[in-house]
């Protein structure tokens, strides 16, 4: 009988997220690094292998082996520290939570470093849009005009056209984002907006407004997992994650059974609440993938939070950070930030301050559990991480 | 003897008025309108070129023929607008068609006669024996510079017409071609815009070798111009035409089906084909048929047509017709148009 | 810059929406697969390939402001998915038709258009894009 090692998360930093112009890649993941290492009071002799996280370092930064890249500054490539990056698209961050989190509990390692790090303003104009659309299929989204925004508006277009939603339900969404953020120092916007604001906003790709979409924006986030060995020995009081899963889906839109069922978040939710062995209704707060305000309105039904169609009826009072499920205490994709890379590591980093009770004024009381939903471009990759209980 | 088996045209729905264009240059329309007789024009799409018009009008002419494409033995497109200086229109047409790699494909270039010049060389092969079917298109879309006379008439459209021995519903009873050198209009390599002789583009040009290339056809024909249900002629505006056709001795009744200018402006290569295809639209068995084409540099090609008794067999309105392009219109402003004909330009590496 | 046999291998696609049938279960596939993602195993061997009608219903549409470079000239333009007579579902933009005449449910035929072209010296990309029928 092979026993699994439990993980713990036992130290956290970030970058504050946004317009970064005078830090590059490399800098933004040291900085995440080095803060998550005091944090977590560990030395470069304690630390078993790195995971970088990094969407499009390659096309826009033209440096790919981020995982060297990140070991080589961060001054521990002379300890010849194993060192690589996972991509998965925009759910890199918390593919490499749980590539980081396998490796433990599997008990290859002890102690697991993240970097999840992204540079998205090195590059100006419409390019970004040229790059950002690489998410998609992009022979047979990108190629024919497809983007991001775009590929978002045909689900929100069929969405709110079968469930009689409108446009301000969807801006909720990024009210609450803003709201949220506006207690984050790290947070790219910390203004507060009004959902007319967000109504009428510039339209990006119809239905949905600039005030429906996550930033253009950098930023760096990192964690230390360790064993409950090590945890033990070392007295340290962490987080643990309770569950990690993961689920897939046809990398286009067109493909999918559903155009607004994100049949991976749906599967990668189910099995994350199995492997926990609690119920939906025990989560005490969710950090979730609104990258699109859409998004975040389908996910909160394919994570369980409400029947298909019904997300609505969440979003005026359920969401705040004081409802029933609070959503984005972070300040989320919308106002927080989606620097791609590190946008699943932030999440984690969010939760794990709101468990130590260091989240400010956003600091939710007697949280159980969270749930971290971060996930590829249109749906492809969904991966739910449960942190929490005893 | 080998005729026509089938025709497809396409022109781009976009248009604008002389009056739009003559605003931005405070010419008087009404001289356009009246001078050139010229009401509106065709205005290609952004995303629409020689080769997009010239595959779908082959696909309607495939369409309403009910070809199969795997007897098209040759595909030669004629364009003075071709998207590549180096690398055949044929090539791309053939390949959206799903032809046989075993192919005879050329562009052609002859000012506006490239597309006629590919219906004889397409007959020459189906008469030869060498091809089953052989497709001749005629596409383009011209160039005017701003401001220039020519800006009033450069429009966009084409015609494809498909050559063979069964089924003919347009058999060709003689053709025949004149050449000279004769400068009229021209584009050097490399530069955006033809020039063009302005008066000396008339009598020494069109009217010479149109009338020159009808003379000569009704004497190989022993036919004179009453033989003839309808008349088509280059038309590189309304007027010259209507001058040419009455000089012969037609009459409007003659000229007027195929007489689209007024409307499209000047196609080019499609120019005189697409005449022809709104003639073929409405015509009857047994109707005669004069075309006649001019290439500036310059030429004619002439042909004498009967339609058969196969017409009638043929689902005309399975393919879009002439008279559905011309309605199934929206005029643009001068901004669109020249956004849509990138006479706006961005800078650098914005496009 | 530089792109070419990417686009050159998928000429047959774009041109004429040839696309894929399984030979086991007989579903069609658009873009074209190599493997059947509900036979798997059984159709190795067994896709092959059929020329779509390119006559569709949209089935969902977004008028796109903000657009990659290749496509600014066309701004705002309508990209929609497209649920096609024999199954598939693809993505394309709707051109030459008006917006307020852009609906779900609208019908629509393929056209043959310029995509991109890989600046003024490079090849131009062609493909498919869908104009709504004429009623």
């Amino acid at each position: 009988m092979v026993t699994l090692n439990d993980v713990y998360i036992i130290g956290a930093g970030e970058t504050k997220f946004g317009e970064l112009w005078d830090k590059s890649l490399r800098e933004l993941a040291v900085e995440a690094g080095l803060k998550a290492v005091e944090d977590a009071g560990v030395y470069t002799k304690d630390i078993d292998i790195l995971y970088g996280s990094n969407t499009l370092g390659a096309g826009i930064s033209y440096q790919n082996d981020i995982g060297s890249l990140i070991s080589d500054f961060s001054g521990i490539a002379a300890d010849h520290i194993p060192a690589l990056r996972v991509e998965a698209s925009t759910a890199s961050g918390a593919a490499a939570i749980r590539e980081a989190y396998l490796s433990i509990r599997s008990g290859e390692y002890n102690v697991a470093m993240i970097g999840g790090v992204e540079k998205l303003t090195d590059i100006y104009g419409s390019e970004i849009l040229d790059k950002t659309s690489t998410l998609l299929d992009s022979e047979w989204e990108a190629f024919f005009g497809a983007t991001p925004a775009a590929v978002a508006a045909l689900t929100a277009r069929k969405y709110m056209k079968d469930f009689n939603v409108s446009k301000e339900v969807l801006a909720r969404i990024s009210v609450n984002d803003h709201e949220n953020a506006s207690k984050n120092p790290d947070a790219q916007f910390r203004n507060r907006i009004s959902v007319e604001t967000a109504l009428n906003s510039l339209p990006v790709a119809e239905p949905l407004n600039i005030m429906d979409c996550s930033p253009i924006g950098d930023g760096a986030a990192a964690l230390l997992l360790a064993s409950e060995e090590f945890v033990k020995k070392n007295k340290i009081d962490g987080v643990r994650i309770i569950a990690s899963s993961i689920a897939q889906d046809f990398l286009a839109l067109h493909s999918r059974e559903s155009i607004y069922r994100l049949d991976s978040t749906v599967i990668a939710a189910r099995k994350a609440l199995e492997k926990a062995g609690i119920r939906n209704d025990q989560i005490g707060m969710v950090e979730l993938h609104n990258s699109y305000s859409i998004y975040g309105l389908i996910a909160l039904e394919d994570l369980g939070f409400a029947e298909k169609g019904k997300a609505k009826d969440l979003v005026e009072a359920d969401i705040k950070l004081d409802g029933r499920i609070p959503v984005n205490p972070s300040g989320g994709l919308k106002a927080k930030g989606n620097p791609f890379g590190a946008t699943g590591v932030g999440q984690a980093v969010e939760a794990y301050l709101q468990f130590k009770n260091r989240a400010g004024e956003r600091q939710i009381k007697g949280l159980e559990y969270a749930m971290l939903h971060n996930m590829g471009g249109s749906g492809s990759t969904s991966i739910v991480h449960i942190l929490g209980g005893a | 003897m080998s005729g026509i088996v089938s025709y497809g045209s396409y022109i781009p729905k976009y248009r604008i008025k002389p009056e739009e264009i003559a605003r931005i240059w405070g010419e008087n329309p009404e001289h356009i309108k009246k001078g050139l007789y010229i009401l509106s024009k065709s205005v290609p799409a952004p995303d629409e070129d020689t080769a997009t018009i010239a595959v779908e009008a082959a696909r309607n002419a495939v369409k309403r023929g009910r070809i199969n494409v795997k007897d098209i033995g040759a595909i030669f497109v004629g364009s003075e607008s071709h998207p590549y200086a180096v690398k055949p229109t044929a090539t791309i047409v053939a390949s959206a068609l799903g032809v046989d790699f075993s192919l005879f494909s050329a562009d052609y270039e002859f000012a506006c006669k490239a597309g006629t010049a590919a219906i004889q060389n397409a007959k020459a092969m189906v008469d030869a024996g060498y091809i089953k079917l052989g497709m001749a298109i005629g596409s383009d879309t011209s160039q005017g510079a701003p401001g220039d006379a020519l800006e009033y008439s450069a429009s966009a459209g084409g015609t494809a017409i498909i050559i063979g021995k069964d089924n003919v519903i347009a058999e060709i009873n003689h053709t025949l071609s004149v050449t000279s050198d004769t400068p009229d209009f021209w584009r050097r390599e490399g530069q955006p815009y033809p020039t063009h002789g302005e008066r000396f583009t008339g009598e020494p040009a069109y009217f010479k070798h149109v009338m020159s290339a009808a003379k000569l056809l009704m004497e190989r024909a022993n036919s004179e111009p009453g033989d003839y249900r309808y008349a088509v002629f280059h038309q590189p505006n309304g007027k010259f035409p209507s001058r040419a056709a009455k000089k012969l001795g037609f009459t409007e009744e003659q000229f007027k089906t195929g007489l689209l200018t007024p409307y499209i402006g000047n196609t080019y290569s499609g120019s005189m084909m697409t005449g022809l295809s709104a003639v073929l639209d409405e015509a009857s068995p047994g109707d005669r048929i004069l075309a006649v084409s001019f290439g500036s540099g310059a030429g004619s090609d002439a042909f004498d047509i009967t339609v058969t008794e196969h017409i009638d067999d043929m689902e005309r309105e399975s393919a879009s017709t002439i008279k559905q392009f011309l309605n199934n219109v929206e005029y643009v402003d001068y901004s669109i148009y020249a956004k849509f004909k990138k006479k706006i330009v961005f800078g650098g590496n914005l496009e | 810059m530089g792109e070419l046999s990417r686009i050159w291998r998928e000429s047959d696609h774009r041109y004429r929406l040839v696309a894929h049938e399984c030979g086991n279960c007989k579903r069609i596939f658009f873009p074209p697969r190599d493997v059947c993602p509900i036979c798997h195993r059984d159709s190795i061997g067994k896709m092959r390939e059929v020329e779509l009608s390119g006559k569709g219903t949209i089935s969902s549409f977004t008028v796109v402001h903000d657009s990659p470079r290749a496509f600014k000239r066309q701004r705002p333009y309508v990209l929609a998915l497209i649920d096609l007579d024999e199954g598939p579902t693809i993505t394309a933009q709707i051109v030459d038709t008006p917006l307020d005449q852009i609906e779900i449910g609208k019908r629509v035929h393929s056209v043959f258009r310029r995509i991109h072209e890989d600046g003024p010296g490079g090849i131009i990309q062609y493909g498919y894009k869908f104009a709504v029928d004429l009623s």
